[in-house]
């Protein structure tokens, strides 16, 4: 819908204008965020639907859901709870990141240490971890490092095997490349392998992300209350569940937020280098 | 880096590659080359052609040090090929330009893995960037160029390392017909300029007789040399002319007769 060369009459004729408008009207319709909002407003509609319906008397409408959820941010609570939440959370992402994508290059660059470390993470990946939630408590207690831990093991398979596969994916004739022209082992890794690998690496990090905060409610959810787990498991026990409700919102916005964070990040340093998407 | 140059004057036509005997069989008992013996004259063309699949790859990533004999050696300017060397650079078939990398910085590379300070290998590689046509394009990224400008990249990067040998492998095969007869002709004229020793691979026989000084025919894997031709052209002419010469078509009437009979 591009107009190429627009002819004298249509300028006289004052047609040009009006279709440039359509087509701003046009592009205004697809922009992303638009089509991001007509998502959340059909969801969010359907969602006041059902709590009106009611489908259940322990499920509170939209507008319902967000009043508690005004009154627990201006209270307080809200935040003091996902401050808490996020402790186990961001050690435990930060571990998974740091030793995840450090595992995964070294089983990338050496087919010993692939022998060595592959098999455990492939398994991890494909069970269910959290059956392992339980093994977990009795060795470390019901602490913060209970927490840490779950994260980490939900976190870390899915940063591992991304990295792993990004590294080992690295085109061979860029690997020959550096070698004809003399570069070492060191070079190779840091100026080809990773720079090559980073995109997938990333997108590790974002299922990795996602996967802690599964992890980070889980174990509030199972070891012990805290933070938003304390929010939901309390206000589900006296049938508030406006708030309950409210609770959930806020950790799955802030994943979702998150998420979009790292990849607003990854987007800040390689765009910039004017690779293709 | 150019001391033994230096010592020895480039006497055009000695040989500055040997191969001697060199045979490869890959691990699970494919035998690429048999018994390869070949020599390269210094300052000079050589061609490697021969049916798809017969090694010519192969042999040259054994020149390059990229890839281990199994038997027999290579000597570049006398010394024993180990691994790859300042005194020689590669062009790849596929390019293999670093997507992530600006132009500059891609043509830059080599010098930018020897340790050579910023400014100085950008400078260098301004100046190779300009001489193979591509001022202008320093700040592009691969994904913005043409296959011809990619190659034209990967040939500024062998020269930006300054090797005495360049080792080509089918780098126009992934250039399209118009840009690569264009293409042939710069690549003459700009290596011939820098007095380089070339060894190409290419499975065109018309590109190997219109650019080459000696041709080096290998037979069906696993391979051996069939025959050496040295075609009887003069360089400096008219490119059209030369693709009419008589000598032209004879000599590619003669390499096809010769090939003929590895194909099914």
């Amino acid at each position: 819908m591009t107009e190429v060369t627009p002819s004298l009459g249509s300028r006289k004729t004052g047609i040009r204008p009006a279709r440039l408008q359509r087509n701003r009207l046009a592009d205004l319709a697809i922009h992303p965020l638009t089509l991001r909002l007509a998502t959340a407003l059909i969801l969010f509609s359907a969602w006041e639907y059902a709590g009106r319906l009611p489908v259940s008397p322990a499920f509170p409408g939209f507008v319902e859901t967000m009043i508690a959820f005004a009154d627990m941010a201006k209270d307080g609570s809200l935040l003091s709870a996902l401050l808490i939440t996020l402790q186990p959370l961001v050690a435990g992402l930060a571990i998974s990141a740091v030793v995840g994508i450090g595992l995964g290059v070294a089983m990338g660059i050496s087919r010993f240490t692939e022998w060595l470390i592959a098999p455990p993470f492939i398994v991890m990946q494909a069970a269910p971890m959290a059956a392992l939630i339980p093994l977990l408590v009795f060795a470390y207690g019901i602490g913060l490092a209970s927490k840490i831990l779950t994260v980490c093991i939900m976190a870390m398979p899915v940063i591992v095997l991304n990295s792993y596969l990004a590294i080992r994916q690295t085109p061979a004739s860029l690997i020959e490349m550096g070698r004809s022209f003399l570069g070492s082992r060191a070079q190779i890794i840091l100026k080809i392998m990773l720079p090559s690998a980073s995109p997938v690496i990333f997108a590790g990090l974002r299922l990795g992300a996602a996967a802690g905060f599964i992890g980070a409610i889980l174990a509030e959810l199972l070891i012990t209350p805290t933070g938003i787990g304390d929010l939901i498991t309390y206000n589900q026990s006296i049938a508030e569940y406006p708030k309950m409700y409210a609770a959930i919102f806020s950790v799955i916005a802030l994943s979702v937020l998150f998420i979009e964070g790292l990849g607003k990040i990854e987007a800040a340093i390689f765009r910039r280098e004017g690779r293709k998407a | 880096m150019t001391t033994a140059r230096r010592e020895r004057p480039a006497e055009t036509g000695t040989p500055i590659i040997e191969v001697r005997a060199i045979s490869k069989i890959y691990a699970g008992g494919v035998e690429a080359l048999n018994d390869i013996s070949l020599e390269v004259p210094r300052g000079k063309l050589t061609t490697l052609l021969g049916p798809s699949g017969c090694g010519k790859t192969t042999l040259l990533k054994i020149i390059a040090g990229l890839i281990p004999a199994t038997s027999g050696e290579v000597l570049v300017s006398g010394r024993p090929v180990t691994g790859p060397g300042p005194d020689r650079a590669f062009v790849f078939q596929d390019f293999a330009l670093m997507p992530w990398a600006s132009v500059l910085r891609n043509v830059a590379f080599g010098l930018e893995l020897r340790g050579v300070s910023r400014s100085e290998r950008d400078e260098v590689a301004r100046r190779h960037i300009a001489e193979v046509g591509l001022a202008g394009f320093e700040d592009r990224h691969p994904h913005e160029l043409s296959g011809g400008m990619r190659q034209r990249v990967g040939l500024a990067r062998a020269l930006a390392v300054d090797a005495d040998v360049l080792l080509m492998d089918e780098p126009f095969s992934s250039v399209d017909e118009q840009t690569r007869r264009k293409f042939q002709e710069d690549m003459l004229g700009l290596l011939s300029a820098h007095g380089k020793t070339v060894l190409f691979v290419t499975h065109s026989i018309e590109e190997a007789v219109y650019l080459s000084d000696r041709i080096v025919l290998l037979s069906r894997r696993p391979s051996r040399v069939a025959q050496v031709i040295e075609p009887e052209i003069r360089r400096g002419d008219d490119p059209e002319a030369i693709r009419r010469h008589p000598a032209y078509l004879d000599t590619v009437e003669t390499i096809w007769q010769g090939l003929k009979r590895y194909l099914d």
